[in-house]
């Protein structure tokens, strides 16, 4: 009888424990869920990159996946944008430096004239590739909202970081110390 | 807690009011009453009976009616109180910052407040997910906690009740009757559709016994429901997006990966007050002109399967317009007009002209969405662009700034080549003025005309939960009208062996109803009269307080 009344205890015990535990996680991931609902379909460190195909001033083709085994330093900008005009040349100057060593800077334009990328490219003398995202078709797989972002990108293809706003040039310096190949 | 021994030998969980067996009343306060609570059939609400864990302690926490009120009361708070200010979706700023600002700015210390304790986003605020949360809990943990124990009860009813359980009923009744009385009530009940169930001198009838689900059923309802809700801050349910979309531009769809969108044109149409419209004539003289409609023809794209995000090989799915009411609908998305803006600057038309002789060499047209870096005249003169600034907002460092990519306000560093100025004469054209930084120039750029472009204001959505929320609703509705419409009526018949009948009925609503039904069975099978002996404590209160005055 006693026995029989304790494992009835246990077993409401149980069943109590599991309901409440259900419905408080999933409480919790609807919290988290709303919490991380500014940016929807969220690209997170550690996904694989979504890969893409988009063409330069010259009008040569870049995939994403052709850099594949090379750290991409993947920049979305455009020339209304201060700050992406203040690291533009420190992103270039460190391309420099890292280029050999198996780091690939693209930068992304958001939609503008090839003109006005162009005459900017001239201005700042840029030597890597600047792609023009025409349709936001890449700058929407990748939800960017504020510019500048840049992702980075390891050589196994898998996103290492993603920063929002300006970075110094040793900021730039140490991401892409990350990404390089061993 | 131990088990109640009621004196019938039956053994009654802890906390029974009423034995599950004989329902003689088993706690001091329900003897001393003169009617029964029926609630719940006088069974233990489970959580009351146990509390030693701290899990159980949680379980009885929200099993409390009370709570749950208090959770209900808490929400009406919150939501009123939302309303008092705009949500962020209606006010005019987009950024975090702007928007805290804003509410700062408009509102004072109250917005400050307001934004602060996220007022302004309410329903994506982390304590009203919270407080909702909380409520489903209670709604499932205190519909379980009642659901079973009644269940259990109304599944176990004894035909035989004890004498001090039927005397309390609302409805009793207490007399000589018939020898056949018992077999004529239970035709009676039989043929006005009661379930009947007989054990040695007595009989139980019953009928709607399910309108007593109607709550938990409704509770059911009400979770599926928040369940839907909840879906939709995942990825991938709910999409509720908005797209600026200008004439002649193909844009990315946001949320929906692989499909774009061109505008072939926006229109908006207004009622002329000419024949058939002449009914507008009235509306057109007081407020100036009355929209007819807004329309904006596009072309839908979507990639090739083995295609990237900004690859060029867009493959056309469907032309259509849009117009307001009657979306674009394709793959569970449906695009809706929602806003315009007309006239945005879109190509400028300008002569070279020599200033003193305001002699033309012709004319050249600046595309504001895609410049050209060269332009060639006829007689040998060109017109080279060296810098574009399409929202131009001043000089930095000496350098001409942009503050947005739209055209808006465009600046133009040009310099003009003509056989008399081969050198080149540079000059600096915005809307407003002209500066000539390298000295007087003999040529000049006239303003001659603009190009515009309308830009559509789209929304983009897409609700998979729709289907979640309607069943939601459509069960909470059915259990409803099952609480309501339905209601459960019984009847407790025993006849002594001296031919006495007692009789006592109970329902969970609409007496009057269960008294129709009695005065039929009554007259049928010759019971005793029955007495509603509410009505006659009210009757007695009544004439108590009477006197009293």
């Amino acid at each position: 009888m006693n026995e029989k009344k304790n494992k009835k205890k246990q077993n409401r015990l149980i069943m109590r424990s599991a309901i409440l535990l259900v419905l408080i996680a999933a409480i919790g991931y609807t919290i988290y869920n709303s919490a991380t609902a500014d940016d929807v379909t969220v690209l997170e460190v550690g996904d694989k990159a979504p890969d893409f195909a988009l063409a330069d001033l010259e009008g040569n083709d870049h995939k994403l996946s052709d850099y594949k085994g090379q750290g991409v330093f993947l920049n979305f900008w455009g020339t209304w944008c201060k700050p992406c005009a203040k690291e533009m040349p420190a992103m270039d100057r460190q391309f420099d430096v890292f280029k050999d060593q198996g780091v690939q800077v693209l930068a992304v334009n958001i939609a503008q004239s090839d003109f006005e990328v162009q005459s900017f490219s001239d201005q700042y003398g840029l030597s890597f590739p600047i792609v023009i995202d025409k349709t936001k078709s890449v700058m929407t797989a990748y939800n960017i909202r504020p510019l500048p972002t840049t992702v980075l990108i390891n050589p196994e293809g898998e996103i290492e970081r993603i920063v929002t706003g300006e970075m110094t040039e040793e900021d730039i310096k140490g991401f892409m110390e990350e990404i390089k190949p061993e | 807690m131990e088990k109640i021994q009621c004196q019938c030998g039956h053994l009654n969980p802890p906390g029974t009011v009423l034995c599950e067996a004989c329902g003689r009343s088993l706690t001091e306060k329900e003897q001393k009453s003169k009617l029964v609570d029926m609630r719940y059939e006088g069974t233990a609400r489970r959580s009351q009976t146990y509390n030693k864990s701290i899990i159980d302690k949680i379980w009885n926490f929200f099993s409390s009616v009370k709570v749950g009120v208090s959770l209900i009361v808490l929400l009406l708070v919150a939501a009123a109180i939302g309303t008092i200010l705009p949500q962020k979706a209606y006010i005019p700023a987009t950024t975090a910052a702007e928007i805290k600002a804003y509410y700062t700015d408009v509102y004072g210390s109250v917005g400050r407040v307001y934004h602060f304790l996220g007022f302004h986003d309410m329903y994506s605020s982390f304590w009203f997910i919270l407080l909702v949360g909380l409520l489903a809990i209670s709604l499932i943990v205190a519909s379980l906690d009642r659901f079973v124990p009644l269940y259990r009860s109304l599944k176990n009813q004894r035909v035989l009740r004890h004498i001090s359980f039927m005397n309390k009923q609302r409805i009793f009744a207490d007399g000589p009757g018939a020898d056949d009385s018992l077999q004529k009530a239970e035709a009676k009940l039989k043929e006005l559709k009661y379930k009947v169930t007989t054990d040695k001198n007595g009989l139980l009838a019953e009928k709607g016994r399910f309108s007593r689900w109607g709550p938990y059923v409704n509770h059911i309802g009400l979770i599926i429901f928040l369940f839907g809700v909840m879906l939709r801050m995942m990825p991938g349910f709910y999409v509720d997006e908005s797209l600026w979309l200008r004439e002649g531009e193909t844009r990315a769809i946001p949320e929906a990966p692989g499909y774009s969108l061109e505008s072939k044109g926006f229109e908006l149409e207004t009622y002329t007050g000419e024949d058939d419209e002449a009914v507008f004539n009235e509306a057109i003289d007081r407020v100036g002109s009355v929209a007819k409609n807004y329309q904006t023809d596009i072309v839908l794209y979507q990639k090739p399967e083995d295609s990237l995000p900004g690859a060029t090989d867009l493959e056309k799915v469907k032309e259509s317009s849009i117009r307001v009411n009657e979306p674009l609908k394709f793959d569970g998305y449906a695009i809706y007009q929602m806003d315009f803006r007309l006239d945005e600057l879109k190509a400028m038309k300008f002569q070279l002209t020599n200033k003193e002789t305001e002699e033309s060499l012709g004319e050249l047209t600046i595309d504001l969405i895609n410049p050209e870096k060269t332009y060639e005249f006829e007689n040998g003169a060109t017109v080279n662009l060296l810098g574009y600034y399409p929202d131009f907002s001043g000089f930095e460092n000496g350098e001409p700034q942009t503050a947005t990519p739209l055209p808006n306000n465009p600046g133009f560093l040009v310099e003009m080549k003509t056989p008399e100025t081969p050198d080149g004469e540079t000059s600096f054209i915005t809307i407003k003025n002209t500066v000539e930084p390298f000295g007087e120039n003999q040529y000049k750029l006239a303003f001659q005309a603009a190009e515009t472009r309308d830009v559509s204001g789209l929304t983009i959505r897409k609700d998979r939960t729709l289907p979640i929320l309607g069943l939601g609703g459509l069960i909470f509705m059915i259990g409803v009208a099952q609480g309501m419409y339905f209601n459960h009526r019984r009847f407790w018949i025993q006849q002594k062996a001296d031919g006495e009948i007692l009789l006592a009925g109970h329902t969970n609503k609409n007496w009057f109803g269960l008294k129709k039904d009695l005065d039929q069975v009554t007259e049928y099978a010759s019971l005793p009269a029955y007495v509603d002996q509410q009505e006659e404590i009210e009757k007695a209160e009544k004439l108590e307080s009477e006197e009293q005055s």
